[in-house]
């Protein structure tokens, strides 16, 4: 097959090598330094030489100035294996609103919470799990925006990093994934490209359970299905890293 | 473990053979894992390469592969492969390929080995190359058995001897002391390897016909020649050449290759190959002349089975060499019945039912047999006759550990020793007429096979069944219906389903819920399709060829029949071997875990299959009993 860009408009051509380094120039924060330092593959780097490493956030609500994260899952993983034995997850304290006084998430307690890190208090050993890697989600309207507001309040310096996203993978490979009224009419169903649904095209198994480490190795699953069924290995990630 | 990892240990808690292993130790194996993800028709694991995962399918399914390319094993959900490379040199033994898009759970080499060092359950589970344990898979018993992997022409030593067909019994019998050879094949001509072969005569023919009856010299040695020549060809496997053997109690069999015979292999060539023999007893069964010797014979016979057994025969043999046993004591006690009542008034033939006449015999059996008599049959001047003779077989069958028929399906019912046209009509009835609750009792008349007297009687019935049976469409629905009202114990692993029987409760029975089942389906689609075979499994080729059912179905169907009828084998063999009685009950927990996630996987086929049947024959269940 055809090697598709899936490149939105307009196209944010940044040099991430270029602007990691650059980056850590800049980075106050020794960890975020470290980072940076660690840099990421060259823009030519075929898919099977990647190392990557999907990463999930549960968050109390979708957006990052008014909601919190309350769980991060992560698991290391290449184009040919997801290493579980690398797999870390943090429950980390929300900072809720005034008027809230808990969250439901489904399998965290109230009182993991109450006993739960704050976010700055793991980032030493979050952010080492990150160096070097390339950032896979599902989604990117969420992990990488709640990170960098996370970072900011905390830290007064925000965070940046490629990612590969299988859910704008999932819109690019399904364009006419909303029928018109018409389609409809006649029985045509939309396409859903959540990650459940998802999955279910490559024929992936169904997860019961719902954390952030279970999500980040669906996601992790995901691009695997994606790469073999869409790209290649040869693809390189210059292609699909926004 | 990280706790979130739940949902994959949860998978691999639910098969075999990690549900078994304890919880915390099960933690450690989520851990470990690796994931990888194949596209399907890509390749896992390739031949001679270095492999040092046990592979566990998460989802999807596998085809494992031999070296030589042929389809070893197909894997599903749960079900793990690489291990025999993993205990041997790490080296990828059975190639692997992904039949579907795969999920595969790697677990590493390290935490393997020790699993496999403390965990007995795993290790037993595991080690399918140990034989005392495991003697289980199917493909691999067919592997170490030498008489199912070499092929006939291995066994020609020399040309065959061959001569003319005009040629006179004297010239014949110089010819074959002469070149000394105890077998000789006439053909048409001039008698050289070019032409049409037309019959063989052996030492035994020259002896019981020619000798005994005194023939002059010049008698034409096409009057003694036995009719209907058996052949073999060269590419069969030694073990065909057995059941053939077996099957028409023949010593010789020439040989043909492209239509000309190659040569003759004898019954001594193959009795090397198989030490305590099926043959070896069916020689001696032959040899004896009073009921007593035979019940002396019949003491061999379970040696006979276990040493096949342990020797790793298939079922199709083991099934085939029993029937051939059968066959041949049914066959020696009519003859010494006519010589006690002397010659029979009218021809008849004395029929095999059931699972004699399917070569599907083995220990715990009861005899179900009939006569066709001639039509000029007279029942005030002939019955005395045919009853006493029946009555002898009937009463040698069962000094001989064939018990009688409870059903009273024996020659010594009237009902059943009828004239070929009497015959006809019931066949013609059952199928035009059929019957729900006739048909269930006469279901076993449609395995039948004549073994002795005037075969062509039975090959007239099986003529008339074939052809009319397969345009009955209500006659197939009922037989279809019937076939569906025993069914596989799928509850196997949770609920266990148990025959309510006071003496053997826990327990499921091995041919009722089985093989039973498996030969009663496959019967309905033979018939469907004018098969003539009775043998289950070369039914299936006759079904397959036909189309009638998916090539992968047939296939799927085959192993489970091969795999359930080992496991009843193995566990009669088991019994006889520690003194028990064999039977057919068997209790779970004397499985291994290896035989009870196969058997659940068969049964499943089996499941499948009927459901199917019941679809494609519009077959109404009517009650269950079990």
């Amino acid at each position: 097959m055809a090697t598709p860009t899936i490149r939105q408009s307009p196209p944010p051509a940044r040099n991430w090598p270029e602007r990691m380094a650059r980056l850590a120039e800049e980075a106050r924060y020794p960890g975020l330094r470290q980072f940076y330092e660690a840099g990421c593959v060259s823009p030519a780097t075929p898919l099977s030489e990647v190392p990557m490493v999907a990463l999930d956030f549960e968050t109390t609500g979708l957006d990052p100035n008014q909601h919190s994260i309350v769980s991060i899952g992560l698991v290391p993983f290449t184009l040919g294996r997801i290493q579980l034995p690398g797999a870390r997850h943090w429950i980390v304290r929300p900072v809720l609103p005034l008027e809230q006084t808990s969250v439901v998430i489904h399998g965290i307690t109230h009182s993991d919470i109450q006993e739960a890190p704050d976010l700055a208090d793991i980032l030493d050993e979050l952010l080492p799990a990150l160096a070097g890697r390339v950032v896979v989600v599902h989604y990117r309207a969420i992990e990488r925006p709640f990170f960098e507001r996370a970072l900011q309040w905390r830290l007064k310096e925000g965070i940046d990093f490629p990612v590969l996203d299988t859910m704008a993978i999932e819109a690019h490979l399904h364009p006419d994934r909303n029928p018109t009224r018409w389609q409809r009419w006649r029985g045509k169903k939309p396409v859903s490209i959540r990650l459940a649904d998802s999955r279910q095209r490559y024929h992936l198994p169904h997860y019961p359970g719902h954390n952030a480490l279970i999500d980040a190795i669906a996601t992790a699953e995901l691009l695997q299905a994606q790469i073999w069924h869409h790209f290649g290995p040869e693809t390189p990630v210059d292609d699909l890293w926004l | 473990m990280q706790a979130e990892l739940i949902d994959i240990r949860n998978h691999l808690q639910q098969h075999a053979p990690f549900d078994e292993l304890p919880e915390s130790l099960l933690d450690e194996v989520a851990g470990s894992i690796e994931i990888a993800y194949f596209r399907a028709g890509s390749p896992i694991l390739e031949g001679g390469e270095r492999n040092t995962w046990l592979h566990y399918i998460r989802s999807g399914a596998v085809e494992i592969y031999r070296r030589s390319g042929e389809l070893y094993n197909r894997l599903g959900e749960g079900e793990i492969f690489g291990q025999i490379g993993l205990l041997m040199g790490k080296q990828v033994r059975f190639p692997a390929k992904a039949l579907e898009d795969t999920l595969v759970y790697l677990i590493p080499d390290d935490m393997f080995q020790h699993l496999f060092e403390t965990q007995d359950v795993f290790a037993d589970f595991v080690e399918v190359e140990d034989k005392s344990r495991l003697r289980s898979a199917v493909s691999r018993s067919t592997q170490a058995n030498e008489l199912m992997t070499s092929r006939v022409s291995r066994l020609i030593v020399r040309a065959p001897v061959t001569a003319p067909s005009t040629v006179r019994l004297q010239e014949a019998a110089r010819i074959m002391t002469e070149q000394r050879v105890s077998s000789l094949l006439l053909v048409e001509g001039s008698g050289d390897l070019e032409g049409d072969l037309v019959g063989i005569i052996t030492d035994r023919d020259l002896r019981t016909r020619a000798l005994t009856d005194a023939l002059p010299s010049e008698t034409p040695i096409a009057d003694i020649m036995s009719d209907g020549l058996i052949t073999i060809r060269s590419d069969a496997y030694i073990f065909e050449a057995m059941l053939k053997m077996l099957h028409n109690n023949v010593h010789h069999l020439p040989v043909i290759e492209r239509g000309k015979p190659r040569g003759v292999i004898a019954l001594s060539d193959i009795m090397k190959y198989e030490s305590q023999n099926s043959l070896y007893v069916v020689g001696n069964i032959h040899r004896q002349q009073t009921v007593e010797g035979l019940k002396t014979v019949s003491k061999d016979v379970r040696a006979s089975f276990i040493r096949m057994v342990n020797e790793d025969a298939n079922s199709h043999m083991i099934g085939s060499a029993m029937a051939g046993i059968g066959r041949s004591f049914t066959q020696r006690l009519l003859e010494i019945g006519e010589e006690k009542l002397g010659p029979a008034p009218v021809p008849y033939c004395f029929l095999a039912l059931g699972s004699m006449a399917r070569d599907e015999q083995l220990i715990v059996t009861d005899q179900d047999n009939a006569m066709v008599l001639d039509n000029s049959f007279d029942p005030e001047k002939h019955d005395a006759y045919f009853l006493a003779l029946a009555k002898f077989v009937s009463d040698g069958l069962a000094e001989c550990g064939y018990t009688y028929c409870t059903g009273d399906i024996m020659a010594t019912n009237t009902k059943w020793r009828q004239p070929l046209s009497v015959w006809k009509d019931y066949f013609t009835d059952w199928i035009e007429n059929p019957k729900a609750e006739a048909l269930l009792n006469s279901n076993i008349f449609f395995d039948l096979d004549g073994v002795h007297g005037k075969t062509d009687f039975a090959e007239q019935l099986k003529t008339l069944i074939a052809t009319k049976a397969r345009s009955s469409q209500r006659f197939l629905a009922l037989l279809a219906r019937n076939a569906l009202n025993r069914t596989p114990p799928l509850g196997f692993f949770r609920q266990f389903v148990m025959e309510e029987s006071g003496q053997q409760a826990k327990t499921f029975n091995l041919k009722r819920r089985g093989t039973a089942p498996v030969s009663d389906l496959i019967r309905v689609h033979a018939l469907a399709c004018g098969s003539r075979s009775q043998n289950s499994f070369l039914r299936l080729q006759d079904i397959a060829a036909t189309k009638l059912i998916p090539a992968d179905s047939v296939e799927n169907l085959r192993d489970a029949l091969e795999f359930i009828a080992i496991v009843r084998i193995r566990h009669q063999a088991l019994a006889m071997e520690e003194g028990r009685e064999p039977d057919n009950s068997v209790r779970p927990e004397e499985l291994s875990s290896f035989e009870r996630s196969h058997l659940k996987e068969a049964f499943q086929v089996v499941s499948q299959a009927q459901k199917f049947l019941r679809f494609r024959y519009h077959a109404q269940v009517g009650r269950q009993f079990q």
